[in-house]
């Protein structure tokens, strides 16, 4: 039977974690809040089906499958307005590291910039920048292959790129 | 390596999730290719942009608060009443006491564990440059005789220097290379087509003499103490174990009759 001390130490320490990733899959604090209010409520309850290993790959994994079941006219790719042409180009074309390092240092534009990519980019984004997720860690979250985790991380940086660049560039 | 490839990797390298043998591979690629190298630094730029604290949202307190209260309460222990009090606060001492021991033991054998693992990482990274660096020997010679006074004043230690021919691992040469802080004394060995780099350095506290084995990135890597000395063997050949067994049972140089 699951224990409030034992929740408390294994699961409530990654609430930080949890917000993060919410936060940056919802966009703004009161859905953040009530995915990973919902998600800690479901991991409360799985919690006897828990058998070690990393508790916070686990919530966040709880708080992903929330997101998209709350949320599940967002899940990825569905409803997500991206304007291909904008970025068709940013495959082929290395973007000046100069101007992205001066766009970098403003962290509201880029903050827009993460905001406006599709979910399935800022997820893996948000793993693997803000919560230093391991590849590994990442397609155990997301239940992808390590070679789709490598891969969309690749797009996701380039397209972050590309709409740093053209932000930049008006 | 070619661009197509290192742009495929140039990710992974930049998480640092490539195996030592590919990211060296890929930094001699940028350190050739001004094109990749512009996209690397574009690429380190976008990293950089993701890393101000103001992107990270952490949890509001009230978030918290308002978990716990939803959560459900324990079922209440079963116990007499005037026994509930203080047996019950004494136990949760007794508990967080075992917790904090727990932990601090974990923590030490985990640092443990990690600075054995980075090692290990290391000296498989040293093998493979070793490999493709063209410096896989300072001095070269099949003869101990030369080899081991090579490495006297050049180490403030005495390597063993064992001459395994009969047992068909031919000592090729020695070099001096660097593992953590330490600088160590590498013995280069042949088998057939495959190097054996075999490190050795003065050894730090006790540790089991007894030699452990692993696999990493699909090198062999040996390592044991004994006679005060660190060992680390390193190889892709599968005849690792049966090196390390004839060099521990060869009689070290020095101790022979001349």
């Amino acid at each position: 039977m699951a224990t409030r001390a034992q929740f408390e130490t294994n699961v409530m320490q990654h609430l930080d974690a949890a917000y993060n990733l919410a936060r940056w899959l919802a966009r703004n604090d009161a859905d953040a809040q009530d995915v990973v209010q919902e998600a800690a409520l479901r991991a409360f309850r799985y919690y006897d089906g828990f058998r070690g290993g990393d508790a916070r790959a686990w919530l966040l994994t709880i708080v992903r499958n929330t997101f998209y079941s709350l949320h599940a006219s967002s899940a990825p790719g569905m409803t997500e307005t991206y304007d291909e042409a904008l970025h068709a180009r940013a495959d082929e074309h290395t973007p000046d590291p100069e101007t992205l390092l001066s766009r970098a240092a403003d962290a509201a534009s880029v903050r827009t910039a993460l905001e406006r990519l599709p979910a399935e980019y800022r997820e893996v984004l948000a793993l693997r920048e803000f919560e230093e997720c391991s590849y590994k860690e990442i397609a155990s979250i997301t239940q992808l292959k390590i070679g789709t985790v490598m891969s969309r991380l690749a797009r996701a940086r380039e397209r972050l790129a590309a709409a740093l660049v053209a932000e930049a560039s008006p | 390596m070619n661009c197509t490839e290192a742009r495929a990797l140039l990710h992974a390298y930049l998480d640092d999730e490539l195996d030592a043998a590919r990211s060296l591979e890929i930094a001699q690629h940028l350190a050739d290719c001004a094109d990749c190298r512009a996209r690397c630094r574009a690429l380190e730029a976008v990293r950089q942009s993701l890393r101000a604290p103001q992107l990270r949202h952490a949890a509001p307190a009230a978030l918290a608060a308002r978990i716990r209260a939803q959560l459900p309460a324990d079922a209440p222990a079963r116990m007499p009443r005037r026994f509930r009090q203080w047996p019950a606060l004494s136990a949760a001492l007794a508990a967080s006491l075992l917790v904090a021991i727990a932990l601090a033991g974990w923590q030490a054998w985990q640092s443990r564990a990690h600075r054995a693992d980075a090692l290990v990482a290391e000296a498989v990274s040293d093998h493979v440059r070793s490999l493709l660096a063209t410096h896989l020997i300072d001095v070269q010679s099949t003869d101990q005789h030369t080899v081991k006074p090579w490495f006297d004043g050049r180490l403030d230690f005495s390597p063993q220097v064992k001459d395994l021919g009969a047992q068909g691992f031919e000592l090729i040469g020695g070099r001096l290379d660097v593992l953590g802080e330490e600088r160590v004394a590498a013995l280069v060995y042949k088998r057939h087509l495959h190097m054996i780099n075999l490190f050795q350095w003065p050894a730090q506290g006790a540790a089991s003499t007894e030699s452990r084995e692993q696999t990493r990135n699909g090198y062999h890597v040996i390592g044991w103490r004994e006679g005060g000395m660190q060992f680390l063997a390193v190889s892709d050949t599968g005849d690792l174990n049966a090196f390390v067994e004839d060099f521990r049972a060869a009689v070290p140089l020095g101790s022979e009759p001349r």
